[in-house]
């Protein structure tokens, strides 16, 4: 079958958004998207209603019959319906798990990251030496009622009675599921193969259980592909059929329905593959920050559940601290002042700043939930822990040891935002300047937003596994993210190291396609912006002796940079940026930087 | 174009309303249809599952998993009190036993000679849920509740803590914008649901809470000062299950905020009136407002049945600012134009232009809340 039209849908908690990709001359582009509140919750309770009316928008504007009163045309046909019709789901609450391992750094964080990889919300990992007695584990478990529980620990062949002792309390605890009282809980077990009769036994018909293999069969592995599955195709079967109107839905639907932040995952790491890079994703929304990554060749994923820009907004200023908070904010505003805006947009999380001082404080706020979603990011995306390694003469004077970060910011080649705050920024500086902010990118690195974030949609379509179109619908996703999805801010170029006040730490000389040739000296503390489009530039850039722009001290890179709708921005500051604590200089900082790259309106 | 709602505060002077009294889980319910009902009489009852005992026996007794069948001396299922002996070694020569006994009234839910240990249940927990308002049992949830309807002035706060509680309403300011000050408050306001205007501090909320008095209704509070209350930093606004003695409804917002004169009014209305309040809100999908239930005794009122599903903001209808620099102003809208306009923010948007005190003014339509009145 030849694609033409693709519609894809994400049901979002609050919003449901529609896309339509259609070929124009040869290539997947997308034409129109429309959106409408989601209709999950009552009065209404049923998806598609939402889905419905998301689609009738897209109607309207792309002057194109995709339905036939409540159903969707396909394939299309003499310029009415569309080809195909894909889904991906967050509505009420999103798929939310519990994860169970023996030790809770190693099975325990094994299966956290494979519930993460496949979309879900994490809301608590138990393990055997998690410090909490029996009968508080059984209490958790039951007031949490997860959608899923992933039981996991023990390596194949190794003791058991630890797992089974979860299991054991599990049972106690007698699960109910969140939606519904009518199925029982599913449970996936992926732990030590020699205890699957104990753990069938100890979990008796009380849930519904599916086995499947351990997913740390040893130490030095760890094997996520098949409880990510499942996981997959239990959220469909289980968790979707009791969600208001998704039985439904799902027999419109092309290909399985997908938990949004599993769509996103699978795209970023399909991208990282098929370019050979290293890319931090974020989608900053109202109640959660999901950060995805992949370096070397690793991907993860992390949910900060409650750092978002309006339902959790003041979690953020709860964990960040207000003076964290308040050193971004660049005007003089009372302490009691600030805290009384924030909490009004946590009761009112739908409204949008008017003044230019609402938009100060939104942005500072969004600045720390970055930083702090990226900071349990950090700490997340390690290496296996327990693995004994072999070392040489010459890896006794490294350091490094089990289980740390993979995230390294001088290897990162692309760093894309996505969220309200982000991608709906009124200039993209201030979508670049948060990112870099918050992020602190090091050396060279690409920076992107998502226009409309339709990552979910082209992570369910690049997912297709139908025969027939899987390559074309993954091309189309493809086409589409570089297209259509992306925009292009700039290049960030920040050297590394410790230098005196008022000392160069980078000159750079770029050359533009026109052959222009451009000069620049950037002193500690600056930053610097050069206007310059999405397109190859050469560039020469040569850190002051103690300092690092990729290939070590003082050394000089020659290669190709790009720019975007902001350009380059040379960053001279230090890592982590430090703002003074005095109000005044401040405030005179702030100023200086946000001027630089022209990052608001001058107020008249 | 689809249809887009815009859900608002609901301040209604006679409504018909329903409320679901349920039950976390199934259990019996305890009144049948048409019952009338007063806010305190049980409406249904169950069992919440025991607390749990797990005694790591083998480890105890220093014996295998799979020992511990031999060792024990009760069996699954078996009721067990505290005190009574649960296992035992043979110990040497029939001297230095090792025993366990039960720390608790229960019963042995599970035994396993894989891990070696047992695992006990404690008596079940008993829970009822009242009627919360008086009314009348419109409908059943089989094994789990009823729908009461009762006939009520409805008014709905922006936020809240604490859970439900009930008293006499008695408004103790002049003026929708005064704050109300300690010294207001006093012992004979015990019991009582107190309303108030624009502001209360977390001096007087706090001898509120000390006085006993049920609730507060007021425009603003400090968000700063929640801290204080709840001895934790509120993070997320899903709200109700704080241990207080005082719940406090929010209307407008956080600082000092007049109360809007559709809630100040209907409110003094029913000064006297017996109510029914719950500070609980939850602000996420499913949204829970905080709620004043007045039930109405007069007949002569004309009552409508609450609409569920609300219309969105049309020309003509009256609107509230919700968001800095206009906070808190309210007007009727004029104007809806269709075009997306630069902010000062330079953000996009649609806008609504509302009359306020014959005066115009440009406000994002998001930044707007339909006052729901009947």
């Amino acid at each position: 079958m030849k694609l033409n039209s693709i519609l894809a849908t994400d049901c979002g908690s609050t919003t449901t958004k529609a896309i339509l990709i259609q070929r124009i001359d040869g290539e997947f582009r997308l034409t129109h998207r429309g959106e409408a509140p989601t209709t999950v919750e009552a009065p209404f309770e049923d998806v598609t209603r939402g889905v419905l009316n998301a689609v009738m928008e897209i109607e309207e504007l792309a002057s194109k019959k995709i339905l036939n009163g409540n159903k969707i045309l396909s394939p299309q046909k003499d310029n009415e319906g569309v080809d195909i019709f894909i889904s991906t789901s967050s509505a009420g609450g999103g798929l939310q798990m519990m994860v169970a391992g023996v030790v809770k750094s190693m099975s325990g964080e094994s299966a956290e990251r494979a519930a993460l990889g496949a979309g879900s919300i994490v809301m608590d990992v138990m393990a055997s030496n998690d410090g909490r007695l029996g009968h508080e584990k059984i209490k958790r478990i039951r007031d949490l009622r997860p959608d899923m529980i992933l039981l996991s620990g023990g390596i194949d062949g190794g003791t058991i009675s630890h797992v089974v002792e979860l299991a054991e309390v599990l049972s106690a605890a007698n699960p109910q599921p969140r939606l519904g009282q009518s199925y029982k809980l599913p449970v996936i077990y992926a732990g030590n193969k020699k205890a699957r009769n104990q753990i069938k036994k100890a979990l008796g018909d009380k849930v519904d259980l599916d086995i499947v293999d351990n997913i740390r069969p040893v130490l030095e592995q760890e094997n996520l592909e098949p409880s990510r599955d499942k996981i997959h195709d239990l959220f469909m079967e289980h968790v979707m059929q009791q969600a208001p109107g998704y039985k439904k839905l799902m027999t419109w639907t092309d290909a399985p329905i997908m938990p949004t932040p599993g769509a996103v995952g699978f795209l970023i790491e399909m991208i990282a593959e098929k370019e050979n890079i290293s890319v931090v994703g974020v989608d900053i929304g109202g109640a959660t920050t999901d950060i995805f990554s992949v370096f070397q060749k690793k991907f993860n994923r992390t949910v900060s559940a409650n750092l978002g820009m309006s339902y959790s907004i003041c979690n953020v200023l709860a964990e960040a601290g207000l003076d964290n908070v308040l050193k971004w904010v660049p005007f003089d505003i009372d302490r009691q002042e600030l805290t009384n805006r924030i909490g009004n947009k946590m009761i009112r999380p739908t409204t949008v700043p008017q003044s230019l001082e609402e938009l100060f404080i939104e942005q500072a706020i969004a600045r720390e939930a970055l930083r702090l979603s990226f900071k349990q990011h950090k700490e997340f995306a390690v290496g296996l822990k327990g693995v004994q390694k072999k070392r040489t003469i010459s890896d006794a004077f490294d350091q490094s040891s089990s289980g740390e970060s993979l995230v390294n910011m001088m290897d990162l080649d692309l760093l894309v935002g996505s969220g309200g705050v982000l991608s709906h920024a009124p200039r993209r500086e201030q979508s670049a300047k948060m990112l870099i902010d918050s992020f602190m990118p090091e050396g060279i690195t690409q920076l992107a937003v998502d226009s409309i974030f339709m990552m979910p949609q082209l992570g369910v379509l690049a997912n297709i596994d139908k025969k027939d179109i899987s390559d074309e619908a993954r091309n189309a996703a493809l086409e589409v993210f570089h297209k259509d999805c992306l925009i292009r801010l700039g290049t960030c170029i920040t050297p590394i190291g410790k230098v005196k006040d008022n000392s160069i730490v980078l000159k750079a000389s770029i050359i533009f396609p026109n052959g222009e040739k451009v000069l620049k000296e950037i002193k500690k503390n600056e930053l610097i912006r050069i206007e310059a489009k999405f397109e190859p530039l050469d560039a020469e850039l040569t850190p002051h002796k103690s300092m690092d722009i990729g290939a070590g001290k003082g050394e000089t890179i020659k290669t190709k940079i790009f720019g975007g709708v902001v350009g380059l921005i040379f960053d001279g500051r230090e890592r982590p940026i430090t703002l003074p604590s005095n109000k005044e200089k401040r405030l005179s900082l702030l100023k200086g930087w946000s001027d630089a790259l022209n990052e608001y309106p001058k107020k008249s | 174009m689809a249809h887009s709602y815009t859900p608002g505060l609901k301040v209604l002077k006679s409504s018909i309303i329903d409320k679901n009294r349920r039950l976390p889980i199934k259990g019996e319910v305890r009144k049948k249809v048409g019952d009338s009902v007063s806010p305190d009489d049980i409406v249904a009852k169950t069992n919440l599952p025991g607390n749990v005992q797990i005694i790591k026996v083998a480890s105890q007794l220093n014996i295998g998993p799979a020992d511990i069948l031999e060792a024990l001396k009760v069996s699954e299922g078996e009721q067990i009190k505290k005190g009574q002996l649960l296992a035992q070694t043979g110990g040497l020569f029939g001297l230095f036993k090792s025993e366990i006994f039960s720390p608790i009234d229960g019963t042995i839910e599970s035994i396993s000679d894989v891990t070696g240990q047992i695992i006990m249940r404690e008596a079940p927990i008993p829970v009822e849920i009242d009627a919360y308002t008086s009314g009348i049992v419109r409908d059943i949830i089989p094994e789990e509740g009823v729908i009461i309807e009762t006939k009520a002035a409805f008014i709905q706060g922006i936020f809240g803590i604490g859970g439900e509680a009930r008293g006499i309403l008695e408004i103790i300011v002049q003026d929708r914008n005064d704050e109300i000050t300690p010294e207001m408050l006093n012992s004979s306001q015990k019991g009582k649901v107190i309303v108030g205007g624009g502001f209360i501090g977390l001096e007087a909320f706090k001898k509120a809470i000390s006085l006993n008095i049920s609730g507060i209704v007021i425009g603003g509070f400090n968000y700063y000062d929640l801290k204080e209350i709840l001895g934790y930093n509120l993070g997320v606004a899903i709200t109700g299950s704080e241990d207080i003695n005082t719940s406090l409804i929010v209307t407008e917002g956080y600082g000092h905020i007049k109360m809007s004169r559709g809630t100040f009014s209907l409110l003094k209305e029913n000064e006297n009136n017996f109510c029914s309040i719950n500070g609980a809100t939850q602000i996420r999908a499913g949204v829970i407002r905080p709620e004043i239930v007045i039930p109405v005794k007069e007949d002569s009122l004309k009552s409508v049945k609450e609409s569920k599903i609300g219309k969105g903001i049309v020309i003509g209808s009256l609107v509230r600012v919700i968001r800095a620099p206009f906070f808190g102003l309210m007007g009727k809208v004029t104007e809806l134009p269709s075009k997306l306009q630069k902010m000062e923010s330079e953000t996009l948007v649609r806008v609504a232009k509302i009359n306020v005190d014959d005066q115009d003014i440009i406000i994002p339509r998001s930044n707007l809340e339909m006052v729901e009145t009947d």
